[in-house]
C-alpha cells in the first residue's frame, strides 16, 4: 500500500506568517487563509510522537505549532473549510466525521502506534470523544483553550481551571475591531455621504459617531458598561457619545430655544437604538451569548429600537423641513 | 461550596433534572456515570468535578455550545445548542431562512 504524503511544518512564524496573519485580522481575503489539510511532522517525531489535532485556518495552525517550539510531534490538519477551530466545531466541520476521515486517509494508525489524539478545547463542540474512540480506537483528550498554555499542560496532561476558561480581555476584543470596522465599511461610508449632501457636516458627524461608537467603542467598553444585555449596554454607549452633540446644540442659541430641545431628543432617539444595533450584532464575535439569550434579546430590543430609530429620524427631518420652510 | 441546584421537572419531561431557566441546558444526575469530561470541555466551567462526581454550579453561564451534550457518553445533558449570533439570525429572518448559521463571510 502506498502511505499517504505526510507534510513537514515547523514552530517558525515567518514574515509571510505575519502578514498572513494581520490581512486576516482586518479580514482581507477571508476565505484564503487555509492550511492544507492532512498529517505534518514538526521535529523528528517517532512511532510514540504526541499528536495534536487542528483546523486548516492559518491563525488556528499557527498558534498551535508556534507553540510546539523543541517538541517532536505530528499535527494532523482536519479540513474546517478555513475557518478556526471553535467556529468550525459549531459549523460541523471540525467534526467526528471529519476527524475519523482524516485519520483514514492519513493512515495515521501505520504512521504512530500510540493511540491518542490531542484536541484543542474548543474543537469539543464539534467532536464527540467516546464516538471517536469506539470507531477508531483513539482516544481523545481535549488539551487547554489556547496554545499558548500547551508547553505546561503537557508536563502532566493536566490543564487549570484558568487554562479551561475562555476568556474575553480586552486584547482579544481589540483584535475583532478592524473586522467589526470591514463589515461595516459600506454603511459607514455611504450613510455620512449621503447624510452630508442632504443635511450638512452635523448630521453626518451624528452618524459617524454612531457607527463608530457601535463598532469600535462598544467592544472595548462592553465589560465596563453598566446593565447585562449587549442592547442596553449599547443604549448607554449611545447615550454617552450623544452628549456632545447635545451641548453643542445647547450652547449654539438657536431660536426659538425649543429647537434645539427637539434636535438634541431627536439625536438621542437615533443614536441610543443604532449602537444598540450595533452592540446586538456583536453578539456572535463573543464567547459567551447563548443562542437562547440572543433570541430573547432579538424579541425583546429590536422593536424598542426600531422605535425609537423612526421616531428619532422622523422628529429630525419635521424639525428640519419646518426651518427649511420657514414655519417657526 | 454552595448548595446544590435544585432537581426539577423540566420542560415536562417525565425524569427531574438541574438547568436555568435563562437556557436550554438540562443535566440528570441520576444518568451521569461520573466520567467528568463535561467539566472538561465546559469553556465556562458550568460543570465541576467534587468528590468523584461532577455538579453543575453555574447553569447561568452556559452558552449552549453543545460541547458537554456531545462529549457525554451516559446522555446526562441535554442542550439545545446553537450559535448565539444576532447577527446571523436576523439575517436568516430577512431572507426568510429557518435554519441559522454563519455566512460564508462571517466569523473567524
Amino acid at each position: 500500500m502506498k502511505m499517504p504524503e505526510i507534510f513537514d511544518t515547523s514552530s517558525i512564524i515567518t514574515r509571510q506568517d505575519e502578514w498572513d496573519h494581520f490581512s486576516a485580522r482586518i479580514g482581507y481575503r477571508r476565505m484564503y487563509h487555509r492550511v492544507r489539510p492532512g498529517l505534518y511532522t514538526l521535529g523528528k517525531p517517532g512511532k510514540d510522537s504526541p499528536v495534536f489535532v487542528s483546523a486548516n485556518y492559518t491563525l488556528s495552525f499557527d498558534a498551535l505549532r508556534s507553540n510546539l517550539k523543541g517538541m517532536d510531534c505530528y499535527v494532523l490538519v482536519l479540513d474546517t473549510k478555513g475557518i478556526n477551530v471553535w467556529c468550525a466545531a459549531a459549523k460541523g466541520t471540525f467534526a467526528t466525521n471529519e476527524l475519523i476521515n482524516r485519520i483514514e486517509v492519513t493512515s495515521l494508525k501505520e504512521v504512530v502506534d500510540q493511540r491518542t489524539l490531542i484536541l484543542p478545547q474548543l474543537g469539543a463542540a464539534g467532536v464527540s470523544a467516546h464516538e471517536v474512540k469506539k470507531r477508531t480506537g483513539f482516544k481523545v483528550e481535549y488539551g487547554p483553550v489556547r496554545a499558548a498554555d500547551i508547553t505546561e499542560y503537557m508536563k502532566d496532561h493536566k490543564a487549570t481551571e484558568e487554562m479551561r476558561t475562555v476568556r474575553f480581555r480586552a486584547r482579544d476584543r481589540a483584535l475583532l475591531i478592524p473586522v467589526e470596522i470591514k463589515n461595516w465599511v459600506l454603511y459607514l461610508l455611504l450613510i455620512p455621504i449621503a447624510l452630508f449632501l442632504i443635511a450638512g457636516w452635523f448630521t453626518a458627524l451624528v452618524a459617524i459617531t454612531a457607527i463608530m461608537a457601535g463598532v469600535v467603542l462598544f467592544p472595548l467598553l462592553m465589560p465596563i458598561l453598566p446593565t447585562k444585555d449587549f442592547s442596553s449596554k449599547g443604549f448607554v454607549l449611545g447615550a454617552l457619545v450623544s452628549l456632545p452633540f447635545i451641548f453643542f446644540l445647547l450652547t449654539e442659541g438657536l431660536n426659538p430655544s425649543w429647537i434645539p430641545a427637539g434636535y438634541s431628543l431627536a439625536i438621542v432617539l437615533i443614536i441610543c437604538p443604532a449602537v444598540a444595533y450595533l452592540a446586538l450584532n456583536f453578539t456572535g464575535s463573543t464567547p459567551f451569548a447563548s443562542r437562547t439569550g440572543v433570541r430573547r434579546e432579538i424579541f425583546k430590543y429590536i422593536p424598542v429600537i426600531a422605535g425609537m430609530f423612526i421616531t428619532g429620524a422622523a422628529l429630525a427631518a419635521i424639525l428640519s423641513v419646518g426651518k427649511f420652510m420657514g414655519w417657526f | 461550596m454552595q448548595g446544590d441546584i435544585p432537581m426539577i421537572q423540566l420542560d415536562g419531561l417525565p425524569i427531574k433534572g438541574q438547568g436555568s431557566e435563562i437556557n436550554t441546558l438540562r443535566f440528570f444526575p441520576g444518568r451521569c456515570g461520573n466520567c467528568g469530561l463535561c467539566a472538561v470541555v465546559c469553556p465556562h466551567r458550568v460543570f465541576m468535578p467534587s468528590n468523584g462526581r461532577v455538579r453543575m454550579v453555574r447553569p447561568e453561564k452556559c452558552m449552549e455550545c453543545g460541547a458537554c451534550q456531545l462529549n457525554c457518553p451516559a446522555g446526562a445533558i441535554k442542550v439545545d445548542s446553537g450559535v448565539g449570533c444576532a447577527a446571523a439570525m436576523i439575517r436568516a429572518a430577512l431572507k426568510g431562512k429557518k435554519e441559522v448559521t454563519c455566512g460564508e463571510d462571517c466569523c473567524d
